[in-house]
């Protein structure tokens, strides 16, 4: 490449033109970003809520990643609190084992919607009665 | 000058430094370090552009234009924004740093305004209150970052505090009447808040291994509060106007 490629580059945009931005190919800058890491933020709406994984930030420690946290995933949702864990601290299962959850779709007794205590949530809820009355 | 007009003053001087710094700041969105920055820094532009509507508002409640009109039609010498606002943006150790000492000030004068006794002004200063705390966690953990980083970010952000520290002094240019806000316990003035900005930031400064200049050295840079600018202000006004400029009542 001839030296014209590291000329500033010039936008429409003026802010763009002033900053003066060389056109490189240069990869160098991502390489500085090597001690960043990712952490993944747990966003809970009101206090005795679930904090509910909403996404990743990059960041190079706890305290900036909170930072980010609270602009990526907290700008426009009601919030109470926020956790960020770095994405390193995650154990997780192997999608090549997920045979191990093959037949729980066929155990619905194991979910709460289609146990016995249901018949008695639907009575109460007919007759809008106290839930320790007998039914 | 009665209470009215040194009511306004204060109230002029908030909104134009919130305006001028939010579209300032708004000139590193695409452009920030990386993605995660420069959208918090553009969102806290955005911020401040906000707060600075409402205190149009209140403006506009006391007898002034509304604030589009008052944001968009006045030239640099009818500006109250300090000095400091209006420079470039420079590199962002210096954005970084201005952010940390305007938003410290902004933040305890909204603290102590919470108690004013003009109501509008209270409540609006309650309203943003956590949410400009939020912008000094922001700029106070990034210069404690780079303060403490290695050598080249550490000499930048000392750099850059050198070049701003007169610039921010000029924040707190007294007011023509001030006097009269102190005695009807609407605002507590600049010096005492000046104070206020001192005690907290050297602190901060020093553990984020930052020196401010020996107090020999400080000279407020003033002139800002009574439309004296630098020639960066106009140029600016220019650009934030220009879709105003060619059609007042574009929307979108």
């Amino acid at each position: 490449m001839d030296k014209k490629s590291n000329q500033a580059i010039e936008s429409i945009d003026p802010r763009i033109t002033r900053a003066k931005i060389e056109q490189t190919g240069d990869k160098s800058d991502m390489e500085d970003l090597a001690h960043f890491q990712t952490f993944e933020v747990f966003h809970q709406n009101k206090r005795g809520a679930q904090h509910k994984h909403v996404g990743i930030v990059h960041a190079p420690n706890p305290d900036m990643a909170l930072l980010y946290a609270k602009e990526q995933y907290a700008r426009r949702e009601v919030t109470a609190n926020l956790w960020v864990v770095p994405s390193s601290c995650i154990s997780a299962t192997e999608y090549s084992d997920d045979d191990i959850f093959s037949t729980t779709p066929e155990k619905k007794y194991r979910n709460p919607a289609s146990y016995k205590v249901i018949d008695r949530i639907n009575a109460f809820k007919k007759r809008g009665s106290k839930p320790s009355d007998k039914v | 000058m009665d209470s009215i007009d040194a009511l306004k003053e204060l109230l002029y001087k908030m909104a134009d430094d919130q305006l001028i710094i939010g579209h300032r700041n708004s000139e590193w969105t695409g452009l920030g370090p990386i993605l995660e920055e420069d959208i918090a820094f553009s969102s806290m532009a955005q911020d401040k552009i906000g707060q600075s509507e409402h205190l149009y508002n209140l403006l506009n409640q006391l007898g002034e234009a509304d604030a589009d009109t008052v944001a968009f039609t006045r030239n640099a010498n009818q500006f109250h924004s300090s000095r400091l606002v209006e420079l470039p943006i420079g590199d962002y150790s210096f954005s970084l740093i201005r952010h940390f000492l305007f938003d410290f000030s902004e933040h305890l004068r909204f603290e102590a305004l919470r108690s004013s006794a003009y109501e509008p002004l209270a409540q609006v200063s309650k309203k943003f209150f956590g949410e400009i705390k939020y912008h000094t966690m922001h700029a106070n953990t990034w210069v404690n970052q780079l303060g403490n980083g290695n050598e080249e970010s550490h000499r930048k952000m000392q750099e850059s505090l050198n070049y701003a520290w007169n610039y921010a002094l000029g924040i707190f240019e007294p007011g023509p009447a001030e006097n009269i806000l102190i005695d009807d316990y609407i605002f507590i003035g600049e010096e005492s808040l000046k104070n206020r900005w001192l005690d907290t930031i050297i602190p901060l400064l020093k553990k984020s291994g930052l020196t401010i200049p020996s107090e020999d050295t400080w000279k407020p840079i003033f002139g800002g509060r009574t439309g004296l600018h630098t020639e960066n202000l106009q140029p600016l006004l220019e650009e934030m106007t220009e879709v105003y400029s060619i059609d007042p009542s574009a929307d979108w």
